[in-house]
C-alpha cells in the first residue's frame, strides 16, 4: 500500500548523488576487494600440450566413448540415451561437467561462470525443443506452438543501457541521436528484418539457428567472405551509435570485433532469432540464476554414472576393431587405455587435432574472456530506468553485468552481479597472455572501477569479486570461417572418430554445441548399427 | 573647489545611506538564518521548544562573542565589514541546504548545527560594532547608536514577519537561505562599488562575485538539492530514519499523526490507517467460515495482523515480510507496538523475513485467509508479486473455502493498473470481487477479493469496527463510472504491463 509513485526516482537520485559525492571525496582510500580466481584447468591443459602423461597401465573396453563434458559432449550423451543406447562413457577433465556453461554458488545466490542464457529456440531447432520439453522448460503447447515456463523466461525488465549518464530500457540508444544516427539505425533495422524474413526456394531461413538449417544462396554465403565492418562501410552506415551497438553485439556473442567477424556472422546475430512460442514472447530469453549450468546440470543428472570426471584424453588412434583412446586419470595419477567401437571427441579443434596427432588448422582462433562474479550488499540502482537483468554501459569497455537473482527473487537486496568482458581489442594470443600475466588484484580493481563507473551507488557495497578466466572461450567466426573452414573440417571427420563442438559450426552458441552433439551421436549410432530416428 | 567636491560628497552620502541600509539587511538576514536553523532543527531533531531555545541562545551568545572580538579590529573596518558580509552570505546562504544534505551523512548532527549557528552569530555580532565605528565619523555618537539599533530592530521585525508568512510557505527553507545569502552579498557588492577607489579591493570583489554566483547556481538547482536532501521532502518531523539493504524507512510525527514512509512512499498515517486495515482484512476474514490459519504477505508494520487477531478463532498467523529492519522496528518500539497492539510479538504470530516470491514458491502450507499487502507496483521487482505466475503459485496455498485479498492501488488514480490486478487474478484461476474505500491520506483505494469460488457480496463483520459497517462493505463493491472496469492486459513476468500502466497513471495524476 502506498500513495506516491514518485518515490523511487527521488530515492535513486538521493543515493546516487550521495554516492557520487563520496566517491569524489575519497579517491585515494580504497579497500582491497577479496575473492577467488579460477578458470579452465590450465595445468592439465598445458600438460596436454606438452604431452607429459604416463603410458597406460591398464585397458578398458567400452562400446562408445565421449571425451569431453561440455555442452556438445553432454548433448551427445543425452542423444544416445534418447535412442535407448546406454552403453557409453563420458569422460571430462574438470571436476564438474558443463564446459562454458558451468556455474557457481555462494551464500547470496547461484551464478553463471560463463554462458548465461538461451534465446527461445527457433522453429527449426527441433532437437533442442525436444530436450527443453523433457526438462520442463517447455510446459505445454497451444496452437501447435510451445508454451514456456514463465519462471524460466527472462522476467521484465530484460535489458537497460547506460547512455549519456542515464539508464534507458533496451540496448539501442534512443535519445540524443543525430539525424544520421536515426537514419542509419532505421536502415539497419529494416535490412535485418528483411534478412530475418528471407527464405530460400526450399523454405530454409537465410539465417537459422543452428546455422546448419540456413539457406545456401550464393549471395548470402558471399557475406561470409568479408568482415562485418567492411560490409557496414559498403552500406554507408557510419553512424557511431549504430557501430557501437554492432560492436557490442559482436563482442557479446562472438568475443570478437566487427572488423574480425564475418558479415554473415554479424548479420546472423541480428537476423536469426525468431523464437517459436505460443505466448508471443519470441524475442525473449530463457535464463536461470546459475545461467546455462541449469541445462548442463539437468543433462548431467540424466547421464548419471556414465560420466567420469577428472579424466583427460591425451591420445586417440584408430585400431583394428575401432579406436583406442589413452586417458590420464588425475586422481589416480595413472593412465588407462580405452578401446571403443566409436569415439566422440567433444572438444575444441586445437585439442582434438592434438589427440589425433594431426596438425591444427591455422584458421581456428578463440576469443578469451574474463568473467567476474561480484557479490554486492545491495542491488544497483541508477538514474533513469530501473535495474534490469542485463545491464550494459555504452561507455564501458566491459559488456556490463547480469543480475543473478533477477529470476529467483522479487526484491532488490543483496545479489550477485556477473560481469563480462571479451578481451577483443588485441590479438587473442596477446589477450590470453594478459589474462594470465595481470595480477588478480589488478583485475579485481579493473572490475570494481568499471562497475562503479556504471553504478557509483555500489560504492562500499561490493563484498567480493570472484574472477573466472576463459583462455579459449569462443571460436571466432572470422571471414571465411563459417562456410569454408568449418565445412572442410566437418568433411574430414571419419569413423571411428566423431567430433562434437560448437567450433564445428563456428558460432559459440548453446544451440550449435547441442546440434553438433546430437549430430555426432547420431552418426556414431549409425556407424555401430544402433537404430534411431533422427532428431536433426 | 566646490564643483570638484560635489560628486564626492554625493557619493559619501550614498555610502552612508547604503551603510544604514546594510544594517537593516544584516539584521534581517541574521535573524532569517537563525530562524532557518531553528526550524530545521525542529524538523530533524524534534522538540521545537528545546531546539529554538538552544539556537536562539547560541546565536545571541555568539553575537556577544563577535561584538567583544570587534575590539581587536584596529583599522580598515570597512574592508573587514565587507569581508564579513561576504562570509555571512556564503555560510548563511548555504546553511539550510548544507544542513539538509549533511543530516543523513553524519553521525553527530548537533555539533555541526550549533557550530554553524555560532559562526553566523559571531559574524553578525562582529558586523554591528564595525558599522557603528565606520559611521561614527559621519554622525555624532548618540545619533549613530540610535540609527544602527533602529535599523537593527526594524530588520528583525521584517525577518520575523516575512519568515513564517511568506518565505517558508512559498520559497521553502533551502531557497530562503540562498535568497538571503544573495541579499548579503548584494550589499557587499554595492559597498565595493561605492567605496573610495584608493583602497584596493580587487580580492574582495572577486570573492563577492564567486559567492554570488554560487548562490545563484544554488537557487537555480534548489529543486534538485531539495530532492537530494530527502529529509526536506517530508512535510513532518522525522522521528526515525534508517536504511536497510532493501529500503529506506522513515517515520515522521506531527502531533498525534505518525506516518511511515518506505523509499519516500507513504505506507500509513496513524490518523486513518484503521480505515485501510479494516477494509483490507475484514471483508476476506468475514467470508471464511472459521478462519484459523492466516497468511499475511507484506504488512511488516503489524497493522493488518492487529485486525486479524481481533477474530477470536485465529490460531496461527504467518507474516512474510522481506525486511527484518521493518518487523524489528514494529515489534520493539513502544510507540509502534501501541499502534499494532503488539501483534508482531503475539504468541500466535510467526514472522518470516523472506522474499515473498521465493517463499510462496517453496512453502507447502495452506491458509484459510491470505492477505496480500505488498507495496504498490512501483518497479519491476515488486511488480513480480502482481503477476499471473505469482498468483498461480499462491492458489494452491488457499485452503478449500478460503479467501484471499490483494491491495491493488487506487482505482481512481490508476484504473488500468487496478483492473490489471483483477484481470491477472482471474487469469490465474481466481474468482474476484473488487471493492474500494476512501482513506483520506491515500485517497480512493482499491482491494480485490480472490477466491477459488465466487467471494459473493456478503461478509460477516465483527462488532467494534470504527469504519467498516455492513452497509459500507456492500457499498464498497459498487464502482462508479470513473473507476469502472475496462479492458486491460494480463500482468506477466516476462511482460510487466502493470508496472508500466501504474507509472503512467500516477505520473499523469501527479502532473
Amino acid at each position: 500500500m502506498k500513495a506516491d509513485a514518485g518515490g523511487p526516482s527521488r530515492r535513486a537520485i538521493l543515493k546516487g548523488g550521495m554516492a557520487a559525492a563520496t566517491v569524489l571525496a575519497l579517491p585515494a582510500c580504497e579497500t582491497p576487494t577479496s575473492g577467488s580466481s579460477g578458470g579452465a584447468d590450465m595445468a592439465l591443459g598445458h600438460r596436454l600440450r606438452d604431452g607429459a602423461f604416463p603410458e597406460p597401465v591398464r585397458e578398458e573396453r567400452v562400446p562408445l566413448l565421449i571425451a569431453g563434458g561440455g555442452v556438445a559432449g553432454l548433448s551427445a550423451g543425452w542423444r544416445l540415451r534418447e535412442a535407448g543406447f546406454d552403453d557409453f562413457r563420458l569422460i571430462e577433465l574438470e571436476d564438474q561437467p558443463g564446459g562454458n556453461a558451468r556455474g557457481g554458488r555462494n551464500a547470496v545466490s547461484a551464478y553463471p561462470l560463463g554462458a548465461h542464457y538461451l534465446p527461445i529456440p527457433n522453429e527449426e531447432a527441433r532437437g533442442l525443443r525436444h530436450m527443453l520439453r523433457q526438462m520442463g522448460v517447455i510446459v505445454g503447447e497451444r496452437d501447435g506452438k510451445p508454451v514456456y515456463d514463465p519462471l524460466q523466461l527472462c522476467a521484465d525488465l530484460q535489458e537497460r543501457l547506460l547512455w549519456q549518464g542515464k539508464w534507458q530500457e533496451g540496448l539501442v540508444p534512443r535519445t540524443g541521436l543525430s539525424s544520421k544516427d536515426e537514419a542509419d539505425l532505421a536502415a539497419f533495422n529494416r535490412t535485418m528484418a528483411d534478412f530475418s524474413r528471407r527464405r530460400d526456394t526450399e523454405g530454409r531461413p537465410a539465417f537459422a539457428i543452428p546455422i546448419a538449417y540456413s539457406a545456401r544462396d550464393a549471395d548470402l554465403l558471399a557475406l561470409d567472405r568479408m568482415s562485418f565492418a567492411q560490409w557496414l562501410d559498403q552500406q554507408g552506415w557510419t553512424s557511431s551509435v549504430l557501430r557501437a551497438h554492432v560492436r557490442y553485439a559482436c563482442r557479446d556473442d562472438y568475443g570478437t570485433e566487427p572488423a574480425d567477424v564475418s558479415a554473415w556472422a554479424g548479420i546472423h546475430y541480428f537476423a536469426s532469432r525468431r523464437g517459436f512460442t505460443a505466448d508471443g514472447s519470441g524475442d525473449n530469453e530463457l535464463t536461470w540464476p546459475e545461467g546455462n549450468s541449469r541445462l548442463t546440470s539437468l543433462i548431467a543428472d540424466r547421464l548419471g554414472d556414465r560420466i567420469t570426471t577428472g579424466q583427460v584424453a591425451f591420445r586417440a588412434r584408430p585400431d583394428e576393431k575401432g579406436a583406442m583412446v589413452d586417458v590420464f586419470d588425475a586422481q589416480q595419477g595413472s593412465s588407462i587405455r580405452y578401446r571403443a567401437d566409436a569415439v566422440i571427441l567433444a572438444m575444441p579443434h586445437f585439442i582434438a587435432t592434438r589427440l589425433l596427432g594431426e596438425k591444427p588448422d591455422a584458421a581456428y582462433s578463440y576469443a578469451p574472456w574474463l568473467i567476474a562474479n561480484v557479490t554486492v550488499d545491495r542491488a544497483p540502482e541508477g538514474k533513469g530506468s530501473a535495474l534490469a537483468w542485463d545491464n550494459v554501459s555504452a561507455s564501458s569497455a566491459s559488456l556490463g553485468y547480469v543480475v543473478a537473482t533477477h529470476q529467483s527473487d522479487s526484491h532488490t537486496g543483496p545479489t550477485v552481479l556477473t560481469w563480462y568482458m571479451a578481451l577483443s581489442d588485441m590479438p587473442p594470443a596477446s589477450a590470453r597472455r594478459l589474462l594470465v600475466d595481470r595480477s588478480d588484484v589488478d583485475w579485481r580493481r579493473l572490475v570494481r572501477d568499471d562497475l562503479l563507473g556504471m553504478n557509483p551507488d555500489l560504492n562500499g557495497a561490493i563484498r567480493s569479486i570472484d574472477l573466472w578466466k576463459w583462455g579459449h572461450a569462443m571460436v571466432r567466426p572470422t571471414p571465411g570461417f563459417l562456410w569454408d573452414v568449418a565445412p572442410r573440417q566437418r568433411a574430414a571427420i571419419l569413423p571411428p572418430f566423431f567430433r562434437a563442438h560448437s567450433d564445428l559450426s563456428g558460432l559459440s552458441l548453446f544451440e550449435e554445441a547441442h546440434y553438433r552433439g546430437m549430430a555426432a551421436a547420431e552418426a556414431a549410432l549409425s556407424s555401430i548399427g544402433h537404430p534411431h530416428e533422427t532428431l536433426l | 573647489m566646490a564643483d570638484a567636491s560635489a560628486p564626492t560628497e554625493r557619493r559619501r552620502t550614498a555610502l552612508v545611506g547604503l551603510l544604514l541600509a546594510s544594517v537593516f539587511a544584516v539584521a534581517t538576514c541574521g535573524l532569517i538564518y537563525e530562524l532557518l536553523a531553528g526550524t530545521i532543527a525542529s524538523y530533524l531533531l524534534g522538540d521545537s521548544v528545546t531546539q529554538f531555545s538552544i539556537i536562539i541562545g547560541t546565536y545571541l551568545f555568539a553575537m556577544g562573542v563577535g561584538s567583544w572580538c570587534s575590539r581587536y579590529v584596529k583599522r580598515d573596518e570597512l574592508r573587514l565589514f565587507i569581508r564579513v558580509e561576504i562570509l555571512v552570505a556564503l555560510v548563511g546562504g548555504w546553511s539550510a541546504a548544507g544542513l539538509f544534505l549533511l543530516f543523513p551523512l553524519v553521525e553527530q548532527f548537533r555539533p555541526i548545527l550549533y557550530g554553524l549557528v555560532f559562526v553566523i552569530g559571531f559574524l553578525v555580532g562582529l558586523e554591528i560594532p564595525l558599522l557603528m565605528r565606520i559611521l561614527r565619523d559621519r554622525f555624532d555618537f548618540s545619533e549613530t547608536v540610535s540609527n544602527v539599533l533602529t535599523f537593527d530592530y526594524v530588520g528583525a521585525l521584517a525577518a520575523s514577519l516575512l519568515f513564517p508568512l511568506l518565505l517558508v510557505p512559498h520559497l521553502g527553507l533551502i531557497r530562503t537561505g540562498l535568497m538571503f545569502g544573495l541579499l548579503n552579498v548584494g550589499v557587499a557588492l554595492l559597498l565595493l562599488l561605492l567605496v573610495p577607489s584608493r583602497a584596493s579591493l580587487m580580492r574582495e570583489r572577486i570573492l563577492a562575485l564567486v559567492v554570488m554566483m554560487s548562490l545563484i547556481a544554488g537557487l537555480l538547482t534548489a529543486e534538485r538539492i531539495q530532492r537530494w536532501s530527502e529529509i526536506a521532502a517530508y512535510g513532518e518531523r522525522v522521528i526515525y530514519a534508517t536504511s536497510s539493504p532493501y529500503q529506506r524507512l522513515v517515520l515522521t510525527r506531527h502531533d498525534d499523526d505518525i506516518r511511515l514512509y518506505l523509499n519516500g512512499n507513504l505506507q500509513f498515517s496513524s490518523r486513518d490507517e484503521y480505515r485501510y486495515h479494516e477494509a483490507l482484512v475484514h471483508p476476506a476474514m468475514g467470508r471464511v467460515a472459521r478462519p484459523a490459519n492466516v497468511l499475511i504477505l507484506g504488512g511488516g508494520d503489524g497493522l493488518a495482523a492487529r485486525e486479524v487477531f481481533r477474530h477470536p478463532g485465529v490460531r496461527h498467523v504467518t507474516l512474510v515480510d522481506l525486511d527484518p529492519a521493518m518487523t524489528r522496528l514494529f515489534s520493539q518500539t513502544g510507540l509502534l507496538r501501541a499502534l499494532n497492539g503488539d501483534a508482531l510479538t503475539d504468541k500466535r504470530m510467526h514472522v518470516v523475513n523472506a522474499d515473498a516470491f521465493r517463499w510462496v514458491r517453496e512453502t507447502k502450507a495452506r491458509f484459510d485467509v491470505i492477505i496480500v499487502d505488498f507495496p504498490d507496483p512501483v518497479d519491476f521487482s515488486v511488480g513480480k508479486l502482481y503477476t499471473e505466475t505469482f498468483y498461480r503459485m499462491l492458489r494452491p496455498h488457499l485452503a478449500p473455502g478460503g479467501m484471499a485479498v490483494v491491495q491493488s492501488t487506487s482505482p481512481l488514480v490508476a484504473p488500468a493498473a487496478f483492473w490489471t490486478v483483477a484481470q491477472t487474478l482471474e487469469t490465474a484461476g481466481f474468482q474476484t470481487r473488487p471493492y474500494h474505500v476512501y482513506v483520506p491520506s491515500f485517497g480512493e483505494w482499491g482491494f480485490i477479493l480472490a477466491g477459488l469460488v465466487d467471494p459473493g457480496t456478503t461478509t460477516r463483520l465483527l462488532p467494534g469496527n470504527r469504519f467498516l459497517s455492513d452497509a459500507t462493505a456492500r457499498q464498497a463493491l459498487v464502482f462508479p463510472l470513473d473507476m469502472a472496469r475496462r479492458r486491460v492486459p494480463v500482468n506477466r513476468l516476462d511482460n510487466q504491463a502493470l508496472v508500466r500502466s501504474f507509472a503512467e497513471e500516477w505520473a499523469r495524476y501527479e502532473g
